[in-house]
């Protein structure tokens, strides 16, 4: 009798560290995709060096894996073209999206704020594609209008559908970052007679500034790896940008473009994998930076 | 007290502001789809959503986009849910607060920050190339999968939070082992929120184009897919061939406008189930706990 109850417990005890273990393989798993994704990316980017040198692809000015005589893999046109259109986007939405979260935060009465979080929440659902079919058809034609440029798709076109994409993380983050601001600072700065725009101005954005400088960092991690959004709307000209009016050819273009057209395990094609570790290499220290800034954040809370 | 006013014109100004930047993304998303609603509604009809496209697409509809889409988002359904329901689990009831938590949860706030065409060139690399699915519908499902498995954690994870601290201690207590209380009195609470996250997830995945591109996404295929090892034609794709490949752009521009409107339609029709579902469940879940 005894000895049964024993075995039961036993057996119960058993399942139980099954179970356990199963959900820690579970849990595992994301670090075994983020290592694997890494290891795959590297596997396949390696090759590529052994014909081209690292310093080569580093500082190459000209991206021409199809020229006939010597080939060049240059990462500097691609990588200056992602730089611009993706500071030229926060240019637009770091004010723009801080306002809005200010707005939302501070401002908006209950019954708007109720209309207004999901708005914002529905401007992240559109897809990419469809900012950039947007990019091509009302963006593009705009500043055609507004400089004369031959059909719009450029760095700027780029850069204004970009800031629309970064806009809801922004808006979103900076929002949460600006609520979490305990109340007794807003309380303490009314009561020595500052006004609300004062207060929300020099006292609640210092205090969740790097909460919001998280926020912008998501945003601009966002804006880099951005893929549809700026193929369709940057015109794609493999040449060394010079100007916002002119067209770009970003990194993440540049994978999009010519993977479809690449013969596989060519120099080319492990090229295009090592444009793909740049890229995750770039988000991810963004994302890591941005995840020190907000733990700070909360740290000071 | 004309310097209180003076601070009452700069605080009014400043709260213009604020509410000009609020009407700015307001104006955005109002444009977004006014363009699209006003030049797509033309175009939709039965036969719209139900013929392939015909005489080099240029004529015909949008069928085999939509049926693709479905069978796609069904594979990454069926990697992306379960994965992160156990993954939730997992990091709300038994992990503990130490190192490798904290690493997890690292990878999972990286996982969600890595670009979609790197998912790509990871979906090329493993599922097309490396487990032999070729470009096919199951590769693609995969790739998309794992790109919105952060989100199913998240989301689930949330949903697990909001269960009370009493209910596993009632059952406990009781003398209900861990995983006794997690399956009698955690998830049956839990997964309204879960269902609701995940498909929030899904439509995500249902609007991406970047990590289809090269795992399985056909230019044009006249039937729909027989096999997940088969090609498939997908709605976002569909509408960046239609705005950018074609040979004449100009002439199917109705065609792609149509194809915006479905997709928009179908991620907020998913977006209004899940939380049609939620209420639905909660309420069912509260009676059920009286």
């Amino acid at each position: 009798m005894i000895l049964s109850v024993m075995k039961n417990m036993i057996n119960r005890k058993i399942k139980e560290k099954l179970i356990e273990g199963f959900f820690f393989l579970n849990g595992i798993i994301v670090i075994l995709i983020l290592g694997g994704i890494f290891i795959l990316l590297l596997k396949n980017a390696l090759p590529a060096f052994r014909e081209v040198s690292v310093v080569h692809f580093l500082t190459k000015p000209i991206w021409n894996p199809d020229a006939y005589a010597q080939p060049t893999y240059g990462l500097l046109p691609m990588f200056v073209s992602s730089m611009m259109v993706t500071l030229g986007s926060l240019i637009v939405a770091v004010p723009l999206g801080i306002g809005t979260a200010a707005y939302l935060s501070d401002v908006a009465s209950p019954r708007v704020r109720e209309f207004a979080k999901p708005a914002v929440e529905v401007l992240a659902g559109i897809p990419s594609v469809v900012v950039g079919f947007l990019g091509i058809v009302l963006v593009g034609p705009m500043i055609t209008k507004l400089t004369g440029t031959y059909n719009g798709l450029n760095a700027l076109n780029g850069s204004i559908l970009l800031a629309v994409m970064a806009l809801p993380t922004i808006i979103s983050l900076s929002e949460d970052a600006l609520t979490s601001v305990p109340r007794s600072y807003e309380e303490a700065s009314l009561a020595l007679g500052a006004n609300k725009w004062q207060t929300v101005i020099r006292v609640k954005i210092p205090a969740a500034a790097s909460g919001i400088l998280a926020a912008c960092m998501l945003g601009m991690g966002r804006a880099i790896g951005e893929t549809m959004t700026v193929l369709m709307a940057t015109g794609n000209a493999a040449e060394f940008p010079h100007s916002f009016l002119g067209p770009v050819k970003t990194m993440t273009s540049t994978i999009a473009i010519e993977l479809g057209e690449v013969a596989y395990y060519t120099t080319h094609f492990y090229m295009l994998f090592a444009v793909g570790l740049m890229l995750f290499i770039i988000t991810f220290i963004i994302n890591l930076v941005s995840d020190i800034v907000f733990h700070k954040h909360t740290r000071i809370q | 007290m004309s310097k209180a006013r003076h601070i009452n014109v700069a605080e009014l100004m400043g709260f213009m502001l604020l509410r000009l930047c609020m009407a700015c993304v307001t104006l955005v998303l109002v444009i977004i789809f006014y363009d699209i609603v006003t030049k797509g509604v033309g175009v939709l009809s039965w036969d719209f959503v139900t013929k392939a496209p015909a005489d080099g697409m240029t004529k015909g509809g949008i069928f085999p986009a939509l049926i693709g889409t479905f069978f796609v988002t069904v594979i990454t359904a069926l990697l992306s849910v379960p994965l992160g329901m156990g993954c939730a689990i997992y990091l709300n009831e038994y992990a503990k607060d130490n190192g490798l938590t904290r690493f997890i949860r690292m990878s999972i706030r990286n996982l969600s920050g890595v670009p979609s065409i790197v998912y790509g060139l990871f979906g090329v690399a493993l599922f097309v190339e490396a487990c032999h699915f070729g470009t096919s519908i199951l590769a693609a499902g995969c790739t998309l999968g794992l790109m919105t498995l952060p989100l199913t954690i998240t989301a689930s994870e949330e949903a697990l939070k909001t269960v009370p601290r009493a209910y596993r201690e009632g059952a406990l207590a009781l003398g209900a082992t861990k995983w006794q209380s997690i399956w009698g009195n955690v998830l049956p609470y839990a997964v309204p929120g879960m269902l609701t996250g995940t498909i929030l997830g899904l439509s995500r995945a249902a609007g991406e184009t970047a990590p289809i591109l090269f795992t399985g996404a056909a230019f044009f295929l006249p039937d729909v897919p027989n096999s997940i090892f088969s090609q498939f034609m997908a709605l976002p794709y569909h509408l960046y061939i239609m705005s950018t490949q074609h040979h004449n752009i100009a002439l199917v521009r109705p065609i792609a406008y149509g194809t915006a409107l479905v997709l928009i339609l179908l991620i907020f029709s998913m977006n209004i189930v899940a939380i049609v579902l939620r209420y639905h469940l909660r309420k069912k879940g509260i009676a059920h706990g009286h």
